[in-house]
């Protein structure tokens, strides 16, 4: 790892933390897997994975571990996915639960139903290329969301990938295709804040 | 055969399967027998519940034919929790299955702690949209059910004895099995296949990546913060935790208070399982486990683990 590879982590108290660190990998980005509050110290930045949010907010209430990643997430940029997106957005629906705020959205859970209704689509996309290839499991519905918040991929009408400053949020699973632009342009992301 | 599925271009891939198997990593997976147990087992961070009639304990300790969970049963369960709701049915039950799928269920457990369906085959799980998860001793076994379909694997163990021993003993031969395929020549697979009794195509997928082709999860008299992280050190990827929560022995349950302080340190330990100085913690914050069963003192037509094959 040369002076200029940023120290990404990856939040792994549980869910799909290992495909996170897969897709990392196939960028040739190395990463740290965060299961307490001082593994943030020296990260530029951290990907939030899909799992339960429940199980998230529950392994966070030890050692100040919520408030310590507020701080982190106001402060460097921050990716999640899926329950990670749940857990950045500002107001969450069904039911509601706490949540770090750092992304100006509304969004609901489970929204398109169990895991029945878990789908791959591919969708329109901002990012340079061709569609977007799109895993959603027992996905969230971003359901409203602020002036600041750019929409950079849509399922159907809704959007499914929106960025808000340093913050970047997935309804789905990138990390479960083999399409490596998200990452990359998380990656892109984090070298533009530090710089 | 198509039983599982109304509209055939409607079967997703096993990506979308698989998928929520990713997704539940790191976590446990806890059997729950009515809507209070699951919202125990929710408040405490499980990752998602089994939903079942009679946890294997009492299964064990009752006796007689061991079924489906009733759908009223289940379906009160799906409507108490927001987390991804699993059910057992027989091996080889299909209809069992379909069932589960109608009712929407997020996993399918084809397991070997009912009492069998059909003594040659087990249910074709492509055939289905909700992802399987089968019980397996070793590699060959794991792999004629991925084989089959199944989007997820376990350790077998042995259910509701809250001994650990065998669920050690199939993790084991499963992560060696997997070892000894990867230093084979090609010319070495063929046979390993005919060995294994296992498709060729996974063999090989095998022995190139080192790991199964599905997320390996651990299940099987876990009962103890410490053993499920022993689970996860010898790489189990989450754990299933049955009788060990809920029950005090095999007829008895724990009062609920003690029972959501074992979940929650069971839950502590998996996702710090490497961590010894919250593995104290995890251990400390238990109290008491249940009184469990050796294995070693069962009689072979006990055993559930011989269940499927």
């Amino acid at each position: 790892m040369d002076a200029t590879t940023p120290s990404i982590g990856v939040l792994a108290l549980q869910g799909g933390y290992a495909a996170h660190a897969a897709a990392l990998a196939d960028l040739g980005q190395p990463c740290r897997e965060v299961r307490r509050p001082q593994a943030l110290d020296g990260l530029d930045g951290l990907i939030i994975p899909g799992g339960e949010s429940t199980v998230l907010l529950r392994l966070l209430e030890s050692e100040d571990f919520f408030a310590r990643l507020c701080t982190f997430a106001r402060q460097h940029p921050v990716f999640g996915t899926c329950a990670g997106a749940i857990l950045m957005a500002a107001r969450v629906l069904d039911p509601a639960q706490p949540s770090l705020g750092c992304l100006d959205v509304t969004v609901r859970r489970n929204a398109y139903g169990r895991q029945n209704d878990s789908v791959v689509q591919t969708g329109r996309t901002l990012l340079p290329g061709p569609d977007l290839e799109m895993v959603f499991i027992r996905a969230p519905r971003i359901e409203s969301a602020g002036a600041e918040v750019e929409t950079l991929a849509w399922r159907d009408t809704s959007p499914v990938l929106v960025r808000q400053g340093s913050h970047l949020a997935a309804t789905f699973h990138p990390e479960l295709g083999q399409d490596r632009r998200v990452h990359r342009l998380f990656l892109d992301m984090v070298a533009a804040h530090a710089s | 055969m198509l039983v599982g599925v109304a509209n055939e271009t409607a079967l997703p891939g096993l990506r979308v399967k698989t998928g929520l198997a990713e997704m539940l990593k790191g976590g446990v997976i806890m059997d729950v027998t009515d809507a209070a147990q699951a919202e125990i087992a929710e408040a405490a961070g499980a990752v998602a519940v089994m939903a079942l009639e009679r946890v294997p304990a009492q299964i064990r300790a009752e006796g007689g034919v061991a079924r489906m969970a009733s759908p009223k049963k289940i379906k009160e369960i799906m409507a108490a929790v927001s987390i991804p709701v699993m059910a057992k049915c027989r091996i080889g039950h299909f209809v069992e299955a379909q069932i589960l799928q109608e009712l929407g269920v997020d996993f399918i457990d084809e397991s070997e702690v009912l009492t069998p369906a059909d003594e040659l085959n087990h249910v074709d799980k492509h055939a289905f949209r909700t992802p399987f998860v089968c019980g397996a001793r070793d590699l060959g076994e794991a792999l004629r059910r991925i084989g089959e379909g199944a989007a997820m694997i376990r350790t077998k163990g042995e259910a509701g004895t809250g001994d650990v021993i065998h669920a050690v003993k199939h993790m084991r031969q499963i992560v060696k099995d997997i070892r000894g395929l990867t230093v084979m020549g090609e010319e070495e697979l063929y046979v390993a296949a005919k060995g294994l009794g296992a498709p060729l195509e996974l063999v090989r997928a095998v022995a190139k990546t080192g790991r199964l082709p599905v997320p390996n999860f651990s299940a099987g008299g876990i009962a103890t913060p410490a053993d499920a992280a022993l689970m996860r050190q010898l790489g189990a990827e989450a754990v299933f935790v049955g009788s060990g929560i809920f029950m005090r022995d095999s007829t008895e349950f724990a009062a609920p208070a003690e029972a959501a302080a074992r979940a929650r340190a069971i839950v502590k330990a998996t996702t710090h399982y490497e961590d010894a100085g919250l593995l104290v913690a995890a251990s400390e914050d238990c109290t008491g486990a249940m009184k469990g069963l050796a294995v070693a003192a069962l009689e072979a037509g006990q055993l559930l683990q011989t269940r499927g094959w």
